[in-house]
């Protein structure tokens, strides 16, 4: 167990490397730098901003240079974002990110699991066809179609109850108040929520069919324990792999969410920072959320087997 | 007396077999297409989209380009109309900021969107098939490393790349193809090696080999269409994905660049204006989500047509 784990880990750094590779070289054979501007510096000022940066040396020394300071866990200062560094950057919005993505998980898991519990209860019935259309418009239909449409709805419209001004507001954090989380974890959540529904009723149904399920019917076990003691916890067991997927998908989504919603996270740097050639907070926000993906792709594959004992890593 | 009636009922037997003429796995597959009808429907409206698409020039009195100057950020033409418009002609989806026939610029969204669905899908198709397939027969050490590069590739954030791609090289529209096929292939490589794995020790390529057909014939007559069908579904799952991608990078402004347009950049568009000119946002909304459900409804009937284990 404690090889496997350690033999994944070893394995994730050439991954890394990789990645840091190919992002540093993409980047860098890319026309156009950092501190181009439509204003001409004198030459003589340019070569002071390109030396203090290093930008002068061979592009090979660059890369080893990166390489160092990577290795002492110095990701560089911003080329664009005057006076920080990348590294506060990332600690600036990474609670954000963080507040949002973990609240899509835990909404898409408690509805996700709720849903697809009642669609393989009853299944092939009208309430199991009704969630899984539903499912289906979250698994087809993109955020940034959902995301404007949802705000157009409950935050350009409004909702007036008797009066009461109930409307979402349509951009800003404000310090992450409940009233401005609720449309973008919503909309980062929907296809979570659907695609968990789909998984769990899928495995639902395939042990509700299982022999052990049966048995403890004929036992005359009440049909609430059944589910709960005896289903759920198998076919909940698929959910563990989909960790890794799922919070890869929910950093692509953090991308656009963030900049529709105008909300202050890492993934909105990202975009920004590829345009401005700000080479090192490029990096360092690939790196991260890669190291991130990555992580929760080896803790999901290590939770598995603690949790389903059928699972051995002696191969 | 009973071997000459059962002489009689096989002659009468092979009579009748003339007569019904063999049915090849995709006459078969059609049929229970046909009986779907999601998909029928999907197929009947993707067909009515992308005809419009296809002769977008012809449906409209105006280009993708041209400035309708009386007609700036005009509601529909059968919409009750709040602001002042100088109906020269006549916007059935309204029309933009700049006062271009909305309904013109879907259509020519959708020209953008579907192409490159379809030729990044080629991409990845020709990647993926290539390089399962190869992985799948020649099998062994060749097979492992090849799939352990695949794991690799499978692990690193893609989106990231193919935006630094397109930063890097100026929005070009032929990279954007390139670079959403070269993100797709690595599922389809792992689809076709796993069929091609697993169709080389089946009993009917060994009876085919036993009875003397040549290598060629067997690729052509059995690992092919047996191999096709999977690829066939993930095709139809990929186009959509794809235009997904696009309308993603799009979006974020590293898509298409104006006055072209697709549907991705007109949502990004229509959501600056979506509380003055809701339409702006829904039209292409619509287009966007009606095409990508057409494509998952297709998908899905072709598996369970395609399915064997179904019959």
């Amino acid at each position: 167990m404690a090889s496997y784990a350690l033999r994944r880990v070893l394995g994730a750094i050439p991954t890394l490397f990789i990645i840091i590779t190919l992002a540093f070289f993409m980047m860098r054979l890319a026309p156009g730098g950092p501190f181009d501007s439509q204003r001409h510096l004198p030459p003589e000022i340019e070569r002071n901003v390109a030396a203090a940066y290093d930008l002068d040396k061979p592009l090979y020394e660059q890369y080893f240079l990166y390489l160092d300071h990577l290795a002492h866990g110095d990701l560089g200062p911003s080329y664009k974002i005057k006076d920080f560094t990348v590294g506060q950057l990332i600690a600036a919005g990474f609670p954000v990110s963080a507040k949002l993505g973990l609240s899509a998980i835990f909404l898409a898991l408690v509805f996700g699991i709720g849903l697809g519990v009642t669609a393989a209860l009853y299944q092939n019935r009208m309430s199991d066809h009704a969630i899984m259309s539903v499912a289906m418009f979250g698994i087809t239909i993109p955020n940034f179609v959902t995301a404007p449409l949802l705000t157009l709805l409950f935050g350009v419209y409004g909702l007036h109850f008797f009066g009461l001004d109930l409307s979402l507001p349509v951009a800003g954090w404000n310090g992450g108040a409940l009233r401005n989380m609720i449309l973008p974890v919503t909309v980062l959540a929907l296809p979570q929520i659907a695609i968990i529904a789909r998984l769990v009723r899928g495995s639902m149904v395939e042990v509700l069919h299982s022999n052990y399920v049966r048995t403890a019917r004929a036992k005359g076990m009440p049909s609430h324990v059944i589910v709960t003691r005896h289903a759920l916890r198998v076919a909940l067991l698929p959910l563990v792999s989909y960790l890794g997927p799922a919070v890869a998908q929910l950093v692509t989504g953090s991308l656009i969410i963030e900049q529709i919603f105008q909300l202050p996270g890492i993934g909105r740097y990202f975009v920004i920072a590829a345009i401005d050639r700000d080479y090192t907070l490029v990096m360092g926000a690939m790196i991260f959320y890669a190291a991130l993906i990555i992580l929760f792709n080896l803790m999901a594959d290590i939770l598995y087997g603690v949790l389903d004992p059928r699972v051995s890593y002696n191969t | 007396m009973i071997a000459t009636g059962i002489s009689g009922e096989g002659a009468a037997l092979m009579v009748k077999a003339k007569d019904v003429r063999g049915r090849s796995l995709w006459v078969d597959a059609w049929h229970r297409l046909l009986r779907n009808r999601a998909a029928v429907v999907s197929i009947v409206i993707l067909g009515v989209i992308a005809l419009m698409a296809v002769f977008a020039p012809f449906l409209s009195q105006y280009g993708y380009s041209d400035t309708d100057y009386g007609a700036i950020s005009c509601a529909p033409s059968w919409w009750n109309d709040p602001g002042v418009c100088n109906a020269g002609g006549t916007h059935w989806f309204g029309t933009d900021n700049v006062g271009r026939d909305l309904f013109v610029r879907i259509l020519y969204g959708a020209r953008v969107s579907l192409s490159v669905g379809l030729a990044a899908t080629l991409v990845s198709l020709m990647i993926g098939v290539a390089y399962g397939a190869t992985a799948g027969y020649v099998g062994g050490r060749i097979d492992a490393v090849m799939m352990r590069f695949v794991d690799v590739l499978y692990s690193l954030p893609f989106i990231f790349f193919v935006i630094i791609l397109m930063v890097a090289f100026h929005r070009n529209f032929y990279l954007l193809f390139v670079a959403i096929g070269a993100v797709e292939w690595l599922t389809m490589a792992r689809i076709v090696r796993g069929q091609a794995l697993s169709i080389k020790e089946r009993e009917y390529i060994e009876a085919a080999r036993a009875a003397g057909v040549g290598t060629w014939g067997i690729i052509r007559r059995h690992v092919i269409p047996n191999l096709l069908g999977p690829v066939i579904v993930y095709v139809t799952l990929t186009i959509p994905a794809v235009i997904l991608a696009e309308s993603f990078l799009s979006f974020l402004g590293l898509g298409i660049q104006e006055p072209l347009t697709s549907w991705g950049v007109l949502i990004a568009d229509g959501k600056e204006q979506m509380e003055s000119y809701p339409w702006m946002l829904i039209f292409p909304c619509a287009f966007m989500a009606v095409t990508l459900f057409c494509f998952n409804f297709i998908g899905d009937g072709l598996r369970d047509a395609l399915d064997p284990k179904d019959r």
